[in-house]
Formats: C-alpha cells, structure tokens, sequence
C-alpha cells in the first residue's frame, strides 16, 4: 500500500452479486499510471474490445490515478472507462467534482462492474465495504433529485455518482452524472450503465486525504512548485474563475471559427449574446470548483430562480450558435435538462443541430415533429427535443438519441452529421484551425476536443502562438499534446491545469506521489504507450484506417462567411505526417513501434 | 473608421467596442496607448481574425480585436 496506489481493486459482478477484492499489478500501474492508461490496458487484457458494448460481458471500469484525492493542485478527477456504445471503440470519459477523490480515499484504485443485475441495484461502498442495494424506488427520477435523495439517506458526507432518466433507457448519448452537476460526458458511457440495471454509486471514506504517499516532502515540494507556476499564469489564477471557459465563444468567433448552423457557416453575427462575458453579467453566481481546484472554471448559475452549475463553452456554442440560438437563459435551460436527464451537453444540441439540417434540407418533415418542429433557433425546439432525447418515445425521438451519426445516416445524408468515429466534433471549426483536425480525425474515442487541445498553440498562444492557417509541424504538435494529455488523465489531474503546468511538473509530482524516478522523456513515453493501446483496442474492435477521418464538408466544402472564409482543412496532408510521427501504418502500430513501447503483448494482433 | 473590439477584463471601465478614425493610428500599438491598455494586458491581438503583433500596421476598414490572456475547453 505504498506510492499513491491502494493496490486494491473491486471486481463486482452484478449478475451472481459476487464481490472480489483483487490486487493491483504495481509493475503494470506503473507502467500505465493508472486512469484512462491502466483502465484501457485492463479492459484490452480482459477481452474487452470484441464484445456488444451493451451486453452484460462489457465491462464498466470507475478508475482513479495515483494523483486523484492527493494533496496537489485539481486531483480530484476519475476516469470511466469502458466499451462505447456510440462509437463501438475506446470510451474513456474523464469527470471532477469530488466523487473519484473519495473512492481513492475510501482506499479503491478501481471498481470493475460486470454483469447485468437481475433488479435495478446501486452500489454503496463506504471504505472497505461494499453492498449492492435496490434501487427500484429510484426508477425514472432526474440525476439531481437522485444525488439528494441518495445523500440524505447515506449522510452529508456521501458523494453521488448516478444516470438520469437517459442512461436508464440505454441512450446511446447518455453521460454519467456525479456531484450534481459533473459529468463523465461523452461516448455514452451512462447507457453502458444502465444496460447492467445500476443506477448509481455512493462513496464515503473516513480518511479524508491519502496516507500512501511514497514522499511526502517531496510532494510538498513539487506542488509548491506547481502551484506557483498555477498561480503565475494569468488564465490559470483569474482568468479562469473569472469567466469560466465561456470566455472562448467570442474569441473562437473572431477567429472565425465557431461552426453555425451545424458548420454550414463559420462566424456567428450573434455570438457576443451567448458569450463568456454575458454569462457572468447575467446569470453568474459564483465560480465552482472541483477537489482541490484553485483553478476555479465551474460557473454556478440562477437558471429562472435555481442556483445550478451552468454551461461550459462546448454546450453554449452547441446550443447556441450551432442551432442558430442566441437565447442564452434557454441554453442554460437546456444544459440544466442534460444534467437533469443525464444526457452528453456536446453530443446532444450537436445532433438537435444535424436535425435541424435534416429539417431544412425537407428530409425531416414537419409532420414527423410532434408539434416541435426542427427550426433553426427555435428555443421551444430545443428544449423539447432535449427533453424527447432523454426520454425517448417515438422513432424520432431514439434516433435523435442515437446521435447524429445514425440520425444522418437513415435519412440518406450521413455527411451530415459532423462527427468522428459517430461521435460528434466540439466546438472549433478544423477548417480555420488545421491543427485540432489532426486531434479530432485521430482521436480515439471520436471527434474530441480534449485529446490534443491543439487550440491552445493555435488560439491562445499557450506555451506559444503557432499559426492556425499553416499545416507545418502540426502533426508533431497533436501527438506531444495526446501523449501528454494521456499522462495527465492517467495521473487523475484536471487537463486545465497543462494551461500552465508542463511535463516537467507532472513528471515531478507523479515521481514524489508513487516513489517512481522517470524522467520527461520516460513520462511521454507513457503516454505515447497509451495512445496505442488505445488504438490496439479500436483495432481489436474492428476499427478501420477510414475511421481517421474528418466530415466531408471539412475537406471540401470552404467556408463561406467570417474571417476564416475560403478554407479547408488540409488533414490529407497533414495525416500522412501524423501517422509517420506515430509510428503508424495505416492507422495502427507497426510491430517496430510496438516493440520500442513495451507493447509485446499487441504484436501480430 | 477602426473598429476596436474588446473583450474580457478589458473591458472593465471601457466600451465593448471603440469605432476610431485611422488618421493618427499607424500601428496596434498605438490603439492599445490611445485606450490605455497597459501593454502587458494584450495577450491576443487580431486583425480581421488573424493573430498579429503590436507592430503591426492598421489601416482604414480593419477589425482588431484585443483579448487578455484566456484558456478554456
Ligand atoms: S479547472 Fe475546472 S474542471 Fe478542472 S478541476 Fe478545476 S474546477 Fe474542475
């Protein structure tokens, strides 16, 4: 029990109802760091990537890093992992609050769930006992009502985890709620959990901080260090808790690359309406944060009288400018109800945005919209078919909930839908910023943002201004800030804090916290390690080179408004680059670089 | 006529957006002293949505739109 790991496992099979503690393989934590590297790594061991995603042999892994819950600076992350239902690869998504800090400090690394429960069951652990209750009485009720129904009955210090009425009915954009208002969002990791009939996990811990450290002096030392360059850097001290992420709708705009109407334009005339700085103005609170988080990028809201945690960026574009919506009290609404429903805040408005294509390209008629129908901008419409997507009802409503990669598709206009790998893009047109077409087109787990956050050399200028309109080194650029990404998420650090803190900080704190010695190169080698037994489970899943791919419309169609006008995305340039930087043919490992990895084990798979 | 957009913390105690006459502005820098930013406080600089720098000419028609120093994702 040393070295930030409680080298303790629980592998609950809901099913039998059969609970088995198991140890952790400290050579292959290590190996991995933990999180999303060593989840995928257990879930490629176990066989996982050939199974139906929403049978009960997928397995659903709650795993945390040597990081999470430690005395350092935004550690309070968790990673689900797990075999996405959306895309049919990789799922990992990633979520704050304090839930994950809590299931470290109750003394777990990791919790497996196998299975299918014969009755609608949650989980309760409360340090090291675990007990699988009924959770009938829970049945159709919203996340938030849950969390509160749940900490009343377990006690104050009790943090939920839980799937709304979404993931109940195994929709395919469902998220996993936990806090209230976090979310493991994406790839549709809540309806994995609702196929095996759990609704919610509730943790309490009576260690209230990890007392496993391999040197306590020396993490003192190198979170001082970190919380210094935190605190030195301007978006990570104030900027940050200031404006929250909202504050890039205008900058994204001006840069003329925030998709409209579902990326039929590029520049949004509206966007100072649905902005950052009209966010604070109107509706902001106070800033929220998540375990240990002096960052601070949460935005606690009054959406019409209650106080709830409000939009990030992705959702206020999503809802707003790529729907044609410039009601930001309806986008706070509509990102209440994905929480409410437990529902993915990018995928969901990204797909009620393809439908509105669909609507005005006549392929949806108005006869199939139940009296809402599909306009653009229409704010009864996307409060409705919000509601309709949680809950699902007619044939309409599960193939909005299915995603836009399958809602495009049976209505004959897959190039449609901006998504992926079926999983939709964020918030940054890749036609006016070349690099984040190389992340979306090679990520995963699917048109993601956060796998390579290339907008930060682009835009931002963090750790220096790169040039959006150029293809050059940008292939470099997206795999060093994978791998790092990789590592971080492995750790169970908050990606924003890599605004500021670089390899050298994270190598400094991951040494101090497990008594490991690598250097920088050793950690990015990590994360390069992850990266591909990442894309040796695609593989394994069936995953083929034409999945690296972008939209149509991103490579063909220029933009047509806005200063970006005129261009493509360059990625058939760029990609060959990426893959030769990787290591790559085709889209997967050579045996070469399997090899150099210390991947043996996908050799010849 | 410029166009100055401002955004942000810079926009406390200022307009959201300045409409300047071109005469008597040759470069950025020279709008960013005109509106009393102190220099450190631009971290982003565009003209007509490109990523520019201080020194950088402006001329009749242009857009420059001014940001402190942002993340987010
Ligand atoms: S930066 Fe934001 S999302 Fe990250 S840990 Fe802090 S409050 Fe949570």
């Amino acid at each position: 029990m040393a070295g930030a790991y409680y080298e303790k496992i629980a592998r609950i099979n809901l099913s039998t109802g059969e609970i088995k503690v198991e140890p952790l393989d400290l050579e292959l934590a290590h190996k991995f760091i933990g999180g999303r590297g060593l989840g995928t790594k257990i879930l490629y061991d176990e066989g996982v990537a050939t199974v139906d995603p929403l049978s009960p042999e997928n397995k659903l892994i709650y795993i945390t890093g040597p990081m999470t819950g430690a005395a350092a600076p935004s550690t309070g992350r968790y990673m689900v992992v797990t075999k996405s239902p959306l895309t049919g690869m990789i799922a990992c998504s990633n979520s704050g609050g304090i839930w994950g800090a809590k299931l470290k400090h109750a003394g777990w690394d990791a919790i497996i769930v196998e299975g299918q429960a014969p009755e609608w069951t949650y989980i309760s652990i409360e340090d090291d006992k675990i007990q699988l209750l009924d959770a009938r009485e829970y049945l159709g009720m919203m996340s938030e009502e849950m969390d509160t129904k749940l900490k009343e009955k377990h006690g104050p210090t009790a943090s939920v985890l839980n799937i709304g009425p979404a993931g109940e009915k195994q929709v395919l954009l469902a998220a996993i709620m936990n806090d209230k208002d976090r979310a493991a969002g994406r790839s549709g990791v809540g309806a994995v959990m609702g196929s095996k009939r759990l609704k919610a996990i509730v943790v309490k811990s009576s260690r209230i901080k990890l007392d496993n450290i391999a040197d306590e002096e020396a993490l003192k030392a190198a979170t001082k260090r970190a919380m210094d360059v935190l605190m030195a850097n301007p978006v990570t001290s104030s900027g940050l808790k200031q404006l929250g992420t909202a504050i890039l709708v205008n900058i994204i705009n001006n840069v003329g690359s925030l998709p409209t109407k579902n990326w039929q334009e590029s520049y949004y005339e509206q966007a100072e309406d649905i902005s950052g700085e009209a966010l604070a103005e109107k509706y902001l609170v106070r800033p929220g944060a998540c375990y240990r988080c002096p960052i601070a990028c949460g935005r606690i809201i009054n959406v019409n009288g209650h106080v709830t945690g409000g939009p990030e960026y992705e959702p206020l574009w999503a809802y707003g400018a790529n729907c044609g919506n410039n009601d930001l009290n309806v986008i706070d609404e509509c990102n209440m109800l994905c929480n409410e429903y437990g529902l993915d805040a990018i995928s969901t408005p990204c797909t009620i945005a393809a439908a509105m294509e669909l609507y005005q390209r006549g392929a949806i008629k108005e006869e199939d919209c139940a009296g809402v129908p599909l306009e653009w901008g229409s704010t009864k419409a996307l409060v409705e078919w919000t509601k309709r997507m949680g809950n699902p009802e007619t044939e309409l409503d599960w193939l909005m909930s299915s995603g836009s990669a399958r809602l495009c598709e049976h209505y004959g206009m897959p190039e449609l839908s901006m998504s992926v790998k079926k999983q939709e893009m964020p918030a940054y047109d890749a036609r006016g910023i070349q690099g984040i077409g190389i992340t979306y087109a090679t990520s995963n787990r699917g048109g993601c943002h956060v796998r390579g956050y290339m907008i930060s050399p682009e835009v931002l200028g963090l750790p220096q201004q790169l040039d959006r309109t150029v293809t050059d080194d940008k292939a470099v650029w997206a795999k060093t800030f994978q791998d790092l990404t990789a590592v971080i998420d492995s750790m169970g650090h908050c990606l924003f804090t890599s605004f500021a803190m670089g390899a050298p900080e994270y190598t400094d704190l991951l040494n101090a916290a497990t008594g490991t010695n690598w250097t920088v190169e050793q950690v990015l080698e990590i994360g390069d390690r992850i990266y591909n037994i990442e894309r040796m489970f695609n593989k394994a899943a069936g995953m083929k080179p034409e999945d690296d791919r972008l939209p149509k419309r991103l490579l063909n169609d220029p933009i047509v408004n806005g200063p970006s006008k005129g261009m493509v995305s360059q990625l058939p340039l760029t990609l060959p680059q990426y893959y030769e930087a990787r290591g790559w043919v085709n889209a997967f490992p050579t045996d070469e670089t399997l090899k150099k990895l210390g991947l043996d084990e996908c050799i010849g798979k | 006529m410029i166009e100055v957009r401002l955004f942000a913390t810079l926009r406390q105690g200022r307009e959201k957006v300045v409409m300047l006459e071109s005469q008597g502005f040759s470069t950025a820098r020279d709008i960013i002293e005109h509106l009393d930013i102190p220099a450190g406080e631009v971290s982003i600089l565009l003209i007509n949505g490109f990523h520019k720098t201080p020194d950088t000419e402006v001329k009749d028609g242009d857009i420059v739109a001014l940001f402190p120093p942002v993340g987010g994702g």
